[in-house]
């Protein structure tokens, strides 16, 4: 545990002072052996399975449907049935409660859902318990207040629900991005097809349980389990009138194409290769959690981190050494351990990934840093991770690499630090750190990104709209605009087709 | 035998407690003995009020959406207990509605009532809503539950504190309901409420300085006399109605601010 | 060890490598930081390190103007003993008192190790001449203080004579001779974090040993944060010049927990060469008891009642 030893103060002095394993409770889930769908407001047995496993050990930890294009026909067929049969006119009190109600259970079983998030996608318990699930449950709080004042949020507009909603979420965030897109739907009227990634569906199955304490009627809510041919089975389907997906700008763009013509509604929330840019005024220790908590919060699978740091060249050797310093103390490894600062990285699949792009880097002449830390034999991790020398052109500096990676740039002034971050095909979002107030705003103004956060980072709020610019997509989620695209507007052309 | 039931006393509600009147004064109403509360009494309720404005106006405006919902809970929950001390089941559900109405509202109405201002310059300029802090109510007689909620809803809503005068012959469900907000989260002293002869009470509160708006909904005849006292120290006259519902009734409650900041390298 | 830096009067720029800028704090970041350091979850063995380490630390305290020689003596005792059932309870890092209670503390603590702090210079406002203030150090440490904690003159700092009170505080020094000295801040009464920041960086260039958060006296005094602040301007002046100076949190640090997410806070801000008396201290009365209880619960499995433990 620690040893101590005598220096010439003679104080005794410990080597080291290790923390015992803090595990969280895993027993407060209970995991079915095998998962079917739940469609019509009920589970119908799965045709096909496959395994779903927690990636910071491999263990399986369940059997979950594998959908075909017949059971998404089913789903799409039942949620049809109840936005015609019902949903679209109970009253928007009523449908308020219901999403009240869901919003408090969350709250109830919020340690359980929080467990279960971090086990099946190996983000860190401290992560889920405290970030996650709040803001989830936030969301369809939030969203429930909006069912009965559509009118408000848009005036002389008849705002009504669109009808069917196809909905395909991704493995970073399951339950909060699940939250993001049933609750607004849901709060302007329509009923949903929801399908969560491939690699965590567990939170989404377990909230057809909340679905049931909550009494929703049949159907209002589907869910539907499976790879990317069920999302394109989702995509394709008849009686979907909207798509919202949340996803690599890849497949974003072919679900464009594929929809194109069309007439369904569309909105997209793509990649991204932020820019964090730190200005020698910036309050630099604060600074250095920012950029911490921007690239290795959710051990970087985050749409919107901070991956590229932008930091004026004045300040650069005291920013990079505090960052070396601060790198040191992040802990990696179990995520169900309550200080597990890093997790697992969330598939094989995104590790490989991962290391192909740091090797690219290595070649391509940056110079790598990384903190010393032990990691799990089994299971997928990577440390965290800091590119210096690094050039615009990098691979490194472009592509999307989605894990615990750092690229710093340096830059002179406030234009040039605008032009490079906005030198990417991406526009998702942005930090600036300075403490000057005019500057932010400046800097906020110019910035080609959908999010600028200014003193922070990956600050998330069910009232603040979120989306990207260019090839991070189109729409928002969050706030009165998160509303419009799951509705139907007199005078507005759909948004994206 | 039957059984003898051990009978409510009728007290005031006032910074999160039940003090009986200082001027130990009741009347009968509803058939009750209830609080007759005096002009000393009011005056503690302001001081209650205005001591608990501070934290209820810095919470997150989720958080006082939570609380407001909550309270809806705790009056859903003793739906048979106010179903008897107002017009029926049907004004508590509309009641319990409207409170879950305007929590919804918490987090929401600053982006409706406020803005950002593309000014002739290079400032940024937002404007916000702030509650305006003390609010005196007269509740309406009627509906005597519903009546009452429609008209602190929305100052609550909008980050306020509340002292109520409680309709004079009906003020029973006010109690029930001072009940039931303290057992809801709502900070002690948020909402208060004084029971007793309105035209006794209202004209301390119309003129108390310490008071920043005044809810004249009960106020029937005697409105102008109010109206007048209330202009020494410019509190914001609220002419409320017994049974509205809108985000323009939290906007009578709170202030606009603007801010000005210059864009610049 | 190097000197430490001259302060350029008012001038914010790094005009040389070797100087801390004094720069900015943002509050809600910091205040962030400093929550979710709070949120560690420190069990079983490493529990018991931390609390064996916070006994270890704690300035025992006494600071009252009912103060007697009875009252400090038996403070005395339960700083060198202070779990009278259990002799492996090591003893605390120091007496910390009034300076006319000095001679009693240097009396009973004899032969010990338990140090004797004195507070000085017109504790606790301070606001008093400089040379009583230096009479008064002078005195306590011919009767034996090992430490002079001094407070720092506020009401010059917030005017901003920033050059008196460095001035004050190198005089101190001087005056203190071979006595280690401890600067208090006074936190709650310097409004923002940016002003502690400033403080701190003042206090370490005109050669504090150690850099203090409070007085005790008034209500606020050491909270998690204000001490991440100044724990950062100590990792600053450490990077720079390789000077290590203490800290010691002081004031409203009543319960065992909150010693350990001290601990944890200072273990990964400044890293394990902090995690000794020599560098760290808690200023604190009744926490003593709170981590003794604590203690017997991680050996013994059941939580524990004050009546086991001897006030003094």
């Amino acid at each position: 545990m620690t040893d101590l030893e005598h220096t010439s103060d003679s104080a005794l002095v410990p080597k080291d002072w290790t923390y015992a394993p803090a595990p969280e409770a895993r027993d407060i889930v209970t995991l079915a052996e095998r998962y079917g769908h739940f469609v019509g407001g009920e589970w119908i047995d799965a045709a096909e399975t496959y395994t779903t496993i927690s990636p910071a050990t491999e263990e399986p930890l369940a059997e979950v449907g594998q959908a075909t294009p017949a059971e998404v026909e089913q789903a799409v067929t039942a949620a049809r049935a109840a936005f015609d049969d019902g949903w679209s006119s109970v009253s928007p009190s009523e449908r308020a409660k219901y999403l009240f109600r869901i919003a408090r259970v969350l709250q109830e079983r919020a340690r359980e859902f929080a467990v279960l998030e971090s086990l099946n996608g190996g983000k860190p318990i401290k992560e889920s318990r405290d970030v996650d699930l709040p803001l989830a449950a936030a969301h369809f709080f939030y969203y429930a207040g909006w069912a009965d004042k559509l009118e408000y949020a848009f005036p002389n507009q008849r705002p009504r629900p669109i009808g069917v909603a196809g909905q395909i979420i991704p493995w970073n965030f399951p339950l909060l991005m699940l939250a993001w897109k049933i609750a607004p739907a849901l709060a302007a009227g329509n009923t949903v097809v929801l399908k969560p990634a491939e690699t965590t569906p567990l939170t989404a199955l377990l909230f057809c349980d909340v679905l049931r304490q909550a009494e929703l009627p049949p159907g209002v809510v589907n869910i539907v389990t499976g790879d990317g041919s069920t999302g394109a089975a989702i995509v394709t389907a008849g009686g979907v009138d909207k798509i919202a997906f949340t996803g690599s700008t890849e497949v974003g763009k072919a679900i464009q194409r594929e929809l194109a013509g069309t007439g369904k509604k569309l909105t997209l929330e793509l990649g991204g290769k932020a820019a964090n840019i730190i200005f020698d005024d910036a309050a630099l220790d604060q600074a250095v959690e920012g950029i911490v908590n921007g690239i290795y919060f959710n051990q970087g699978h985050v749409c919107c981190a901070g991956s590229r740091l932008l930091v004026q060249e004045s300040i650069y050797e005291p920013v990079v050494d505090k960052l070396k310093r601060r790198l040191a103390t992040l802990r990696v490894g179990d995520p169900l351990d309550k200080n597990s600062d890093v997790g697992a990285i969330n598939s094989k699949q995104q590790l490989e990934k991962i290391r192909e792009l740091v090797a690219a880097g290595e070649e391509e002449g940056a110079e790598i840093y990384q903190a010393p830390c032990r990691l799990p034999e089994k299971g997928y991790w990577f440390a965290p991770t800091v590119f210096t020398n690094v050039a615009q052109s990098y691979r490194i500096a472009q592509e999307e690499i989605f894990g615990p990676v750092l690229s710093i740039l340096t830059f002179r002034t406030p234009d040039e630090a605008v032009e490079k971050a906005n030198n990417t095909p991406y526009g998702l979002s942005a930090g600036v750190w300075t403490e000057k107030g005019s500057r932010i705003l400046w800097m906020a103004e110019r910035l080609r990104a959908g999010v600028v956060w200014a003193n922070t980072y990956n600050r998330f709020d069910p009232s603040s709209p979120f989306g990207g610019y260019k090839e991070s997509g189109f729409g928002r989620e969050g706030g009165r605009h998160g509303l419009e695209p799951y509705l139907q507007l007199d005078e507005s052309e759909a948004f994206g087709g | 035998m039957a059984r003898l039931p051990v009978k409510k006393t009728y007290k005031l509600f006032i910074g999160g407690a039940f003090p009986r009147s200082e001027s130990g004064r009741t009347y009968e109403a509803e058939g009750q003995n209830v609080a007759r509360a005096s002009r000393k009494d009011a005056r503690d309720a302001v001081r209650a009020a205005r001591a608990a404005f501070p934290k209820w106006a810095a919470m997150t405006a989720y958080n006082r959406g939570q609380v407001l919902y909550r309270t809806a809970e705790m009056v859903e929950a003793r739906t048979a207990e106010f179903a008897e001390l107002c017009s029926g089941r049907d004004e508590v559900e509309r009641s319990v509605d409207r409170v879950v109405w305007y929590a919804g509202w918490a987090d929401k109405f600053a982006q409706v009532i406020g803005s950002s201002n593309p000014v002739a310059g290079p400032y940024f300029n937002f404007t916000v809503p702030e509650p305006t802090g003390v609010v005196a109510t007269l509740a309406p007689d009627e509906p005597p539950l519903l009546g009452l909620v429609t008209r602190i809803a929305p100052a609550l809503t909008g980050g306020n504190a509340v002292v109520v005068v409680a309709s004079e012959t009906h003020p029973l469900a006010a109690i029930e309901l001072a009940e039931a907000l303290a057992t809801s989260d709502v900070p002690g002293g948020v909402v208060n409420i004084l029971t007793g002869h309105r035209e006794e009470l209202a004209p301390w509160l119309a003129a108390h300085m310490d008071v920043n708006a005044i809810d004249l909904a009960g106020a029937d005849g005697s409105a102008p006399d109010l109206e007048r006292a209330a202009a020494d120290n410019v509190k914001r006259v609220v002419r409320g109605r017994a049974d509205a519902q809108s985000p323009w009734e939290i906007a009578a409650f709170v202030e606009l601010k603007t801010v000005w900041h210059p864009v610049g390298r | 060890m190097a000197q430490a830096p001259v302060l350029p009067r008012g001038f914010e720029l790094p005009l040389e490598p070797r100087l801390p800028r004094i720069g900015s704090v943002d509050a809600v970041a910091l205040e962030e930081r400093a929550a979710s350091l709070a949120k560690r979850s420190i069990k079983r063995d490493s529990k018991v390190f931390a609390l064996e380490l916070a006994v270890r630390m704690i300035d025992l305290t006494t600071l009252e103007g009912q103060d007697t020689p009875g009252k400090v003596a038996a403070l005395a005792s339960k700083a060198i003993r202070p779990d009278p059932a259990n002799a492996d309870i090591p003893s605390v890092a120091a007496v910390c008192v009034y300076p006319n209670l000095v001679p009693t503390a240097v009396a009973r603590v004899q032969g010990s190790g338990v140090k004797v702090a004195s507070v000085a210079t017109a504790f606790p406002s301070g606001q008093s001449p400089l040379e009583s203030k230096l009479d008064e150090v002078r005195w306590v440490v011919e009767q034996g203080a090992d430490e002079v904690d001094m407070v720092i003159d506020r009401g010059a700092f917030l005017s901003g004579r920033y050059a008196k009170v460095y001035d004050e505080i190198v005089r101190v020094k001087e005056a203190a001779g071979d006595a280690h000295l401890k600067v208090i801040l006074e936190v709650s009464e310097l409004g923002t974090y940016d002003n502690v920041r400033r403080a701190s960086l003042l206090a370490m260039a005109a050669g504090a040993d150690f850099i203090k958060t409070s007085t005790g006296k008034l209500p606020g005094a050491a909270t998690l944060p204000v001490t991440l602040c100044m724990l950062e301007a100590i990792r600053d002046v450490y990077e720079e010049t390789g000077r290590k100076v203490g800290m010691k949190p002081a004031g409203g640090i009543r319960q065992a927990k909150q010693s350990v997410q001290y601990l944890v806070q200072l273990h990964e801000t400044l890293g394990v060469e902090w995690l000794t008396p020599d560098l760290y201290r808690i200023g604190a009365s009744s926490l003593l008891n709170d981590v003794l209880m604590q203690l017997r619960k991680e050996r013994t499995g059941a939580y524990q009642s004050g009546d086991y433990f001897t006030l003094d």
